[in-house]
């Protein structure tokens, strides 16, 4: 789709170099974000490597069916994200902004699934800190594993909080917009964030959520 | 002469008013989109930090000055060198060049009209000042004695102090380095003019490239990794602390992932502008053009492999520590090789010693002390013996300050001309540089022998046979001190007083000198098109040309 | 294939790889059980980022951004386990 002149920014010569930079940009903020996880996952692989046990029996007691739960929601999501970017290149505002709301509610559904295992987990004294208690053996093993749970999926429920509040503007705005084809570079760039926050909760299930559940 | 080859015509002289005076207002600095003049809202903010900066390294080399601890006590010692520490590395020495003249000269040295993101520039700056703003906070509300590195779990469990509101800090910081790295690869990659490929970029551009790849590769880990210290400290949980299960070591990697490449964006752009300046003054082409771009790539991504030499000492596997020592002198060869190659620039080249020529020269004298030093440190053995004495301070300031600052001030006053329009004064500017050369060097060099005898850093009372060397150290320093005063004097004293300054008055290659001193708004009224190789002094000074 | 279908197909896989790693983890593999509950991951993360987030290997800037990110990532885990796996 092509933009009229006057969407081109006066830094750029034409339509295509400002997607391409923009697209390139989100690329790159992206990779920024693999490496701000990463670190993450880095502790989190060192840790395990120390309390294997430890991390077998914390595991056990976290939600499996939410996580799945969760998981199959936002795939769903990232899947309806994909069809929108795809609809509003053909300028389909109204299906764009069922599906881009679909895909934020979704999200926010994720968000509540996760604060009723938040609850549940605080409830049962798993909260890492003063209030931590834990019978088992190896309480001090069972702690870091929740405090890399807590740090790793509260970090990635921020992202998925702002990806929320993004797809539900954009939303509203290809509907609302005077003009929605200038929207479709956002649309996408949108798109690709949301699919980085799937991707992201795709190694995060494994590792807290089916370690430790075999017999 | 190859009539292919002909230097990019001058600008006409635009029709629009100049950067400077297209709006004055100060809502019109505040909110501009314009890479100019973030690059001066960069500026003026550096500026001010240095001088606090500044004012804790007196007062720490004041202190040294007896052997006594008769100035300060120990706790305030401790809170000075953090300060020093925080706010030269991450509000001074990091931001100096990629974003005052990277910001300034990336897209007038690629014919660009902007950055590719100008929004998200000027956003990287509220960023900065919003993180600068926290570590003041932390500053006056009581000061940090954990040192710049905010090791655990000193820093999460047992020091007193605004830990939290400085960590803050830097880890706001830290996004407006993102921003800055992230606009200028897009940039780079985008918006080059017609013709001006990768082999024809200036190579200021080419360590701009490199030092926002580390920019954005390592400044996610380091927002992290001192995320996870503030945890700890605010839940008392322990992520780093071996008390509670946790593995000190592991903030040790991470912090060195981030701040090892950090030494890099500390040291590539001024790399960058020494060969701006040595082509120039020598009026050669770079010798070696090539290998210099690639050992700036060389010199971004082996900067990554090398961290644990920071670990030596740290409890850290021996067979790691083997690694690291041997990739570490691996960044010597690519260091070695820009070193050479400017050498061999000079080498038969019509030199004058105008003031950024100064500045380059010194850069390059004292970066290689600071660099084969580099290697003594990086030895596995010798550094069991140098860890955190003298010899590391002076070892890492011979770098960052000999080297770093050296070409920020000769970057600046290179570019002056085109940033404000004026020529400043050169004989003061020349004093200066002589001023700061030979107080750096009384300053530091001092140092390396403090180290070898075994004087530990971070203390503020020594024994009294160390005080001969001390006192030169704390002698250099107050010629130092001076040395900066005057370029900030002279420099402002120009701005109202210095005569005009026309489009190139260096007679020296690339599009910024194209443009009309200061530049337009919008740089470029003509996209320029390039067609000849960077730096070509040879062809630009033949005498038949018509030059200008 | 029109991108909807292709979309669809890859949702439909991805469930099917959700199923497959619930049904691996209550399955007695060992050692090999983290192993292969982050292959069935990696599986979800490159269907995720060749279909929904069309990354295509003609794009030369894309797909710099996307391996500097992975090879950055390796760097930092080689080396770090590296010091790890070696103490005594």
């Amino acid at each position: 789709m092509s933009e009229p002149a006057a969407e081109i920014a006066h830094q750029f010569a034409d339509a295509g170099q400002q997607r391409d930079a923009a697209t390139f940009g989100m690329w790159i903020f992206l990779c920024t974000e693999v490496l701000l996880f990463g670190a993450l996952f880095l502790g989190y692989t060192v840790y395990r490597l120390q309390n294997p046990e430890a991390f077998d029996e914390a595991a056990a007691h976290t939600l499996i069916v939410a996580g799945s739960i969760n998981t199959a929601i936002l795939l769903v999501s990232s899947f309806c994200v994909a069809v929108a970017v795809h609809l509003a290149e053909q300028g389909d505002r109204l299906r764009v902004t069922l599906l881009l709301c679909t895909a934020a509610l979704l999200g926010a559904l994720f968000l509540a699934v996760k604060a009723y295992e938040y609850n549940h987990k605080i409830h049962e004294g798993f909260f890492p800190g003063h209030s931590f208690h834990f019978a088992g053996a190896d309480s001090r093993g069972v702690e870091m594993f929740f405090v890399l749970y807590f740090t790793m999926t509260g970090l990635h429920a921020l992202h998925v909080a702002i990806g929320v509040a993004v797809l539900t503007g954009y939303g509203v705005a290809v509907l609302l917009a005077q003009r929605p084809a200038r929207l479709t570079t956002a649309v996408d760039l949108a798109g690709l964030y949301w699919h980085f926050v799937d991707i992201v909760w795709v190694f995060l299930f494994p590792l807290f959520y089916l370690v430790g559940r075999a017999p | 002469m190859n009539p292919a080859i002909s230097q990019a015509p001058l600008q006409p002289l635009a029709s629009e008013p100049d950067y400077l005076r297209s709006a004055q207002t100060l809502g019109s600095w505040l909110l501009t989109t314009d890479h100019k003049r973030i690059g001066i809202l960069y500026m003026i903010s550096i500026t001010l930090l240095f001088f606090i900066g500044g004012v804790a390294a007196a007062l720490l080399r004041l202190e040294l000055a007896s052997p006594a601890g008769d100035l300060v006590a120990s706790a305030t010692y401790n809170k000075l060198f953090t300060i020093h520490g925080v706010i030269m590395v991450w509000f001074f020495l990091i931001p100096s060049v990629p974003t005052v003249l990277g910001n300034f000269l990336l897209p007038l040295m690629i014919g660009a009209r902007d950055v590719a993101f100008p929004r998200l520039n000027l956003a990287s700056w509220y960023i900065f000042m919003f993180g600068a703003c926290f570590t003041v906070f932390a500053i006056v509300a009581g000061g940090v004695d954990t040192g710049w590195t905010f090791y655990t779990p000193y820093s999460s469990t047992y020091a007193n102090g605004a830990v939290i509101a400085m960590a803050a800090g830097v880890f706001i910081t830290g996004f407006a380095s993102i921003a800055t790295g992230l606009n200028f690869i897009v940039t780079i990659h985008k918006m080059r003019a017609p013709g001006l490929t990768w082999f024809r970029l200036p190579l200021f551009v080419w360590t701009l490239y490199t030092t926002s790849l580390i920019l954005v590769l390592a400044t996610p880990v380091l927002a992290i990794t001192l995320f996870l210290m503030a945890l700890e400290r605010l839940f008392g949980v322990g992520i780093f602390d071996p008390a509670l299960g946790g593995d000190p070591i592991l903030f040790q990697h991470l912090f060195w992932f981030y701040s090892h490449p950090a030494v890099y964006i500390m040291i590539l752009p001024g790399m960058g502008v020494t060969s701006e300046i040595i082509a120039c003054f020598a009026r050669k082409r770079i010798f070696g053009y090539r290998f210099v771009a690639y050992a700036s790539i060389a010199i971004a991504v082996l900067g990554f492999l090398v961290w644990g030499h920071h670990m030596f000492v740290s409890g850290q596997s021996v067979y790691a520590g083997a690694v690291f020592s041997l990739l570490s002198f691996l960044v010597a060869v690519p260091s070695a090789i820009k070193v050479f190659n400017w050498t061999a620039t000079l080498y038969k080249g019509s030199i004058t010693f105008d003031t950024p020529m100064l500045y380059a020269l010194g850069f390059i004298g004292l970066f290689t002390v600071g660099g084969l030093t580099g290697l003594f440190v990086a030895a596995l053995a010798v550094d069991v013996h140098l860890t955190d004495t003298y010899f590391v301070i002076a070892h890492f300031h011979y770098v960052m300050v000999g080297g770093m600052v050296m070409a920020y001030l000769g970057g600046i006053h290179f570019w002056w001309p085109k940033i404000s329009g004026r020529l400043y004064p050169e004989f003061p500017a020349r004093i200066s540089a002589l001023t700061i050369f030979a107080g750096f060097n009384l300053t530091f060099f001092p140092q390396f022998v403090l180290g070898m005898l075994g004087m530990p850093r971070r203390y503020h009372v020594y024994p009294d046979e160390f005080q001969l060397l001390n006192v030169l150290s704390s002698a250099g320093a107050s010629i130092l001190a001076v040395g900066y005063i005057l370029p900030l004097a002279y420099l402002l004293w120009s701005l109202r007083y210095g005569k005009r300054a026309p489009a190139n008055p260096w007679r020296a290659t690339g599009l910024e000198w194209t443009t009309p001193s200061p530049p337009p708004t919008h740089n470029f009224a003509v996209t320029p098109t390039v067609n000849e190789p960077p730096y070509a002094y040879e062809t630009l000074d033949e005498p038949s040309r018509d030059y200008v | 294939m029109t991108s909807t279908r292709k979309n669809t197909l890859a949702l439909v896989v991805l469930m099917i790889l959700l199923g497959v790693t619930l049904e691996a983890a209550y399955l007695d593999l060992g050692v090999l059980h983290t192993p292969a509950a982050m292959l069935i991951g990696l599986a979800k993360a490159v269907l995720i980022v060749l279909i929904f987030m069309r990354l295509r290997p003609s794009e030369p800037l894309v797909m710099l951004a996307f391996t500097a990110g992975l090879f950055w990532l390796l760097i930092m885990f080689t080396l770090t386990l590296g010091d790890y796996f070696t103490r005594s």
